[in-house]
């Protein structure tokens, strides 16, 4: 097959996939919803667009996280704003930079829905960024879409969160890893910050009560910080089982660096880790991670048609090298997720379309189907991979769905 | 004794000796270069990272260049070149733009260096992307040395402490041995009066920042092996650095040596004894706490002011 | 003897032309900025000034006593810390937090699994309690490096870096302690002082408000400061330090008494931040913001405090303008204008006025006075500007200034002396 020809077909295909996820309402003409209609509430909804927001880090130390976000959000929107827009009306995108500070996502967030009134925001990556917008985001009743898997502890009727919660994340995860290992004994590791924290005192309390495992010990890096030989050092004496790791940034890639040059690659341990994702192979290099194992809800590798479609459009769009992680297919689900809420509401106006939202199944997820619940998040599969030397995980365990979960009985 | 074996203690002890060796080699070629620039030239250059990003990047380059004709098991000689000689570049450039115009004013280089950095920063995120890479390792840099099966000594570590003692053993044959680091020393001590007998201390400003530069360059070229590679990098190492440079008395290089041997030993052991985000917060409170009584560093050399 | 002259012959507000300046500036501030911008851009504003007090400190810390600290998002935070832990008690009352395991406590203590409230938190349940400790616990703090370090003569360069050391340690203990600071989250989701509501309109402009009389307060106390004897001396410690110790003042002294006065400006500052925007995060206690507020002050120009209000004013609206059009230049523009305003412009935006003022010869009659300031509120901030000039005629290349400084020192009876008059002494 000439590679026009090919293109041309992913081209039809992908046309198709998108018919297919808008077929709620199928083709919607604007003049079928008159904007006096759709739009009661006074926000940036014309007759032929609706401005919808973008909220990350082009700039700062996140940007290197969030700028597949950034990617993923345009693709959909562009692909959305192809198939006609969300009832006949083109997205227009207005993007802001947080620049990989809080309080400015905090002041762009209000940007955002005070001066543009913006129908809807794509936005925020570290919690912390999430937990400075997020009162803006009630004030002003406005809504958020929010990929990243994130702690929990958290529900909020403006936000959506299209990534998993620290209980869909860690518990299968676990116990896949006690069972196919024989497991007892565990290392906890992780950034000095909340969601690292948070999920390990999940991890503890799982280990210790539904595993009756041990966990030998559990170690916080600041954040930033590259030398790991006395933590190494530390877990060579007590040789657990499994580590189970949550570092981030740029001490993520130090981690494993450093950790294999010590002698601990996967033949002689195991290792589960909870933040790497293929954007961070890219930094850290495939030989240093080779047959460790992530726990994440997507994976670029899947095998699924809605996968290949998604992730041929991706590279079509950012360029053959783009590698697609969790958090950006998690990104890619907003916009989506955004379209099919406004068709169910037949309303832009955002207490209408927040109510629309729960119960709806996006069954072209590239990750497979995904149910929006009443409390805002998504239950998903969670997927364990272990990674090779080419960057990629190989998808070794898929759960059942797991509902989420984001105040969990008996971890707190 | 805790339940471990003498065996097993015996082999941490051993590895935990290791990378407290492995972290002062860490920081001495952090802090090289700027024991030069800021030791002995009082340019407070706080785009040091950035210049250790260069070199990174450069490793980087290299990396993927060697990956695609063949000889990736050897790139890192010439990585290590290149990075110097790029870095000395810039540095020998930004001098003659910018540091020469205010020797006389060592705080308002510290904030022009600073803008300078934000500018590098950029420059990297437009040209490489915000994302980090990674430079592909040859096969023989990764795993580990093993004396016995119990001990296991990362090969990077070795790498880097290799390459410190090489560029510590350069810096100190041409600062005391070469007729330039006599020319840097006399300038160095008495401007004026080195002018006066014939030195262009113009010249001489200029080679010892850039070569300050340079041996940025080369540390974080070596750096590529232990962490990452971003736009930002550099901003992890700054602080790092200064700490050392002053701790040790900014104007001796023995003292630079010292410091990091002493600052690298304390962090080593204090985080394996404690969290290691306390170990490094209790480690900065001693230096700052010396440094409160003893602002002169530990090996001050008197100078003329 | 009418107040205009009143005030004009005041040594304090600086002359004519400091009485201007300041007029002015109170104009932009109380009138100009509220009746031109929506309540959104006013509280970008407001948050902007409260950056304003820490560049104020700097002036007088930096500017006239040549202390360059990296570290006053130290104070910065500490104030606004303080001022957060009382709001965020009061938003943690038990009905509002209810569905934690412990009810009655902060949301981010109930995570990391603190069951009461830790002992030093009880305090900052009382309103008075708080505002005594935004401005006593950076004081203290400020006394306690400032003494271990003054004392020993450790200055300059030394000052700078490990008054940045100590700033990346604070922001490392925030951020690891969060069972007891919020962590790299903050203080987030701050409600309301005393039951009235901080995020309504009202409350925001009564706080802009507030904000910008607390600004001019700051400022009347550091040119009163700056006037005095004690302005005198600081600056000619600054040039010449060894000659003040050897005419028998204690060098050190001066030096903490004006560190822990930045210090508390920049606490006021901070509390003031926490009120407005409605919490308080470590990125601002650590070394990068620390450094940014220095510019600020660098931009106005290091030794005018008014021209420290519009450095701070303009940089962060090229902040939020630049960041909103073009993200990818800002960091150019940013890193630019500092490497420009040291290489070119040492004396910041004051310096740049000050030429113009002295090549035109303004403020030289009475008549001219008069008209200046319609000229100058154009509305384009860098025009309005830069309206100081005993302050900036102080200013800058030390060797230059040093041959001056007994000179000022012997007029002192005279301080209220005007700087036209010294221009001409210059010139």
């Amino acid at each position: 097959m000439s590679t026009s020809n090919r293109r041309g077909f992913m081209k039809g295909a992908l046309v198709g996939a998108m018919m297919a996820a808008g077929l709620i309402s199928g083709h919607a003409f604007a003049a079928d919803y008159p904007t006096a209609k759709v739009n009661t509430t006074g926000l940036a909804v014309t007759d032929s667009t609706v401005k919808v927001g973008i909220l990350h880090s082009a700039t700062g130390t996140m940007a290197i996280s969030e700028t597949g976000s950034i990617q993923a959000e345009k693709l959909a929107i562009e692909q959305i704003n192809a198939m006609g827009g969300i009832l006949g009306r083109k997205i227009e995108i207005i993007q802001e930079d947080g620049a990989s500070d809080w309080p400015t996502f905090a002041e762009k967030a209000k940007k955002l829905l005070e001066k543009d009134k913006v129908a809807a925001v794509m936005g925020c990556w570290t919690s912390a960024s999430r937990k400075a917008a997020l009162p803006v985001f009630e004030k002003d009743n406005g809504l958020l879409f929010y990929p990243t898997f994130y702690e929990g502890l958290e529900q909020s009727k403006n936000v959506f969160y299209t990534g998993q919660e620290a209980t869909q994340q860690i518990l299968a995860g676990l116990d896949w890893i006690a069972k196919e290992k024989k497991a007892k004994t565990f290392y906890l590791i992780g950034s000095d910050y909340i969601w690292p924290r948070t999920s390990m005192k999940i991890a503890r309390k799982h280990i210790e009560q539904h595993l009756h495992g041990t966990v030998v010990g559990e170690e916080y890096i600041a954040l930033g910080d590259t030398q790991f030989g006395s933590v190494i050092n530390k877990i060579k004496l007590k040789k657990p089982d499994v580590i189970y790791a949550a570092v981030v940034g740029g001490s993520n890639v130090a981690w494993f660096k450093q950790l294999n040059a010590a002698g601990l690659n996967s033949s002689k341990q195991t290792m589960l880790t909870i933040s790497v994702t293929e954007d961070e192979v890219l930094g850290i290099g495939g030989e240093n991670l080779a047959g460790f194992y992530s726990a994440m809800k997507y994976f670029q590798s899947q095998d699924n048609p809605e996968n290949k479609k998604f992730v041929e459009a991706f590279k079509k769009r950012w360029g053959k090298d783009a590698v697609i992680g969790d958090v950006t297919q998690a990104a890619y689900l907003g916009p989506w997720l955004y379209k099919a809420a406004v068709e169910r509401a037949g309303s832009f106006d955002v207490d209408k379309v927040q109510a629309a939202l729960p119960g709806y199944t996006f069954k072209d997820a590239p990750e497979g189907p995904v149910t929006v619940e009443a409390n805002h998040h998504l239950t998903t599969k969670l997927r364990i991979g272990q990674w090779g030397k080419d960057g990629q995980a190989k998808v070794v365990y898929t759960s059942d769905y797991i509902k989420p979960d984001p105040f969990p009985k008996g971890y707190q | 004794m805790f339940g471990y074996s003498m065996a097993d203690i015996g082999n941490i002890v051993v590895m935990q000796g290791f990378s407290g060796l492995s972290m002062f080699t860490v920081l001495l070629l952090m802090a090289l270069g700027l024991a030069i620039i800021f030791g002995q030239m009082g340019v407070i250059n706080m785009a040091h990272g950035e210049f250790m990003t260069i070199g990174a990047y450069t490793t980087v380059l290299i990396s993927k260049v060697a990956a695609s004709y063949g000889f990736t098991d050897y790139y890192f000689v010439f990585a290590i070149a290149i990075a110097f000689l790029l870095a000395f570049a810039v540095g020998y450039f930004v001098e003659f733009i910018m540091i020469r115009h205010l020797y006389k004013r060592p705080l308002d280089t510290l904030l022009a260096t600073w803008g300078l950095s934000l500018v590098m920063q950029q420059i990297f995120r437009s040209s490489f992307g915000a994302k980090e890479v990674s430079a592909e390792l040859p096969e023989w840099m990764l795993g580990s040395f093993k004396p016995t099966p119990d001990i296991d000594i990362p090969i990077n570590g070795v790498f880097v402490m290799v390459l410190a003692a090489l560029v510590t053993f350069g810096v100190y044959m041409f600062m005391y041995k070469s007729r330039w680091g006599l020319r840097v020393r006399a300038t160095v001590q008495n401007r004026t009066m080195a002018g006066a007998v014939g030195i262009n201390t113009a010249k001489v400003d200029r080679v010892t920042f850039a070569l300050g530069c340079g041996i940025a360059g080369i540390a974080g070229a070596a750096f590529t092996t232990i962490a990452s590679t971003g736009p930002t990098t550099g901003t992890l190492y700054i602080v790092d650095s200064f700490m050392v440079v002053v701790f040790g008395g900014a104007a001796s290089i023995v003292g630079t040596i010292a410091s990091a041997f002493g600052i690298a030993q304390a962090q080593s052991i204090l985080q394996f004894f404690m969290t290691s985000s306390m170990g490094k917060v209790s480690t900065l409170l001693v230096i700052v706490t010396i440094l409160m009584m003893k602002p002169e560093g530990l090996f001050a050399s008197k100078l003329r002011k | 003897m009418t107040l205009w002259e009143k005030m004009k012959a005041s040594p304090v507000l600086g002359g004519k032309e400091g009485v201007i300046g300041l007029a002015v500036l109170a104009a932009v501030i109380f009138v100009i900025l509220p009746l031109s911008v929506d309540i959104f851009r006013l509280n970008l504003i407001g948050k902007y000034l409260t950056y304003a007090f820490v560049a104020v400190g700097l002036v007088m810390l930096w500017g006239h006593g040549g202390i360059l600290s990296l570290g006053q998002g130290i104070f910065f935070g500490l104030g606004g810390y303080a001022m957060a832990m009382f709001l965020k008690l009061e938003a943690s009352d038990p009905e509002s937090t209810k569905i934690q395991s412990t009810p009655g406590i902060p949301d981010f203590m109930d995570w990391n699994q603190l069951t009461a409230l830790p002992w030093f938190w009880e305090p900052f349940k009382s309103l008075p309690f708080t505002l005594i400790a935004v401005l006593t616990i950076p004081a203290l703090f400020a006394y306690i490096i400032g003494y271990a370090m003054f004392k020993r003569r450790v200055g300059g360069v030394y000052f700078s870096i490990i008054t940045q050391a100590i700033a990346l340690i604070l922001s490392i203990l925030i951020v690891g302690q969060q069972g007891y600071t919020g962590g790299v989250n903050g203080m987030t989701d701050l409600r309301t002082m005393l039951g009235w509501d901080i995020r309504s309109d009202s409350a925001k402009y009564i706080l802009y408000f507030v904000n910008g009389l607390l600004l001019f307060g700051a400022i009347f106390l550091s040119k009163y400061i700056m006037s005095s004897k004690f302005g005198m001396l600081l600056l000619a410690m600054r040039d010449k330090e060894e000659r003040v110790r050897f005419s028998g003042y204690d060098v050190s002294n001066f030096k903490i008494f004006i560190f822990c006065l930045a210090a508390m400006m920049s606490a006021v500052g901070g509390a003031m931040f926490t009120l407005q925007v409605g919490f308080m995060s470590p990125s601002f206690v650590g070394i990068v913001p620390s450094i940014e507020m220095v510019i600020f002050c660098a931009v106005g120009g290091r030794a005018s405090l008014i021209g420290a209000v519009y450095g701070t004013l303009l940089v962060n609206y090229g902040k939020t303008v630049f960041s909103e059009t073009y993200p990818e230049l800002w960091l150019f523009l940013m890193g630019g204008l500092f490497i420009s305003v040291v290489m070119f412009f040492p004396n910041g935006l004051a310096g740049i006025w000050d030429k113009l003022a002295t090549k035109y010869g303004w403020f030289k009659d009475k008549a001219e006075v008069a008209k200046k300031p319609e000229v100058s509120t154009s509305g384009v901030e860098a025009q309005v500007v830069l309206t100081e000039t005993t302050e900036t005629m102080l200013a800058a290349d030390s060797t230059n200034t040093a041959t001056k400084a007994p000179r000022k020192r012997a007029s002192k009876k005279d301080t209220g002396l005007e700087s036209s008059k010294m221009r001409g002494a210059e010139a």
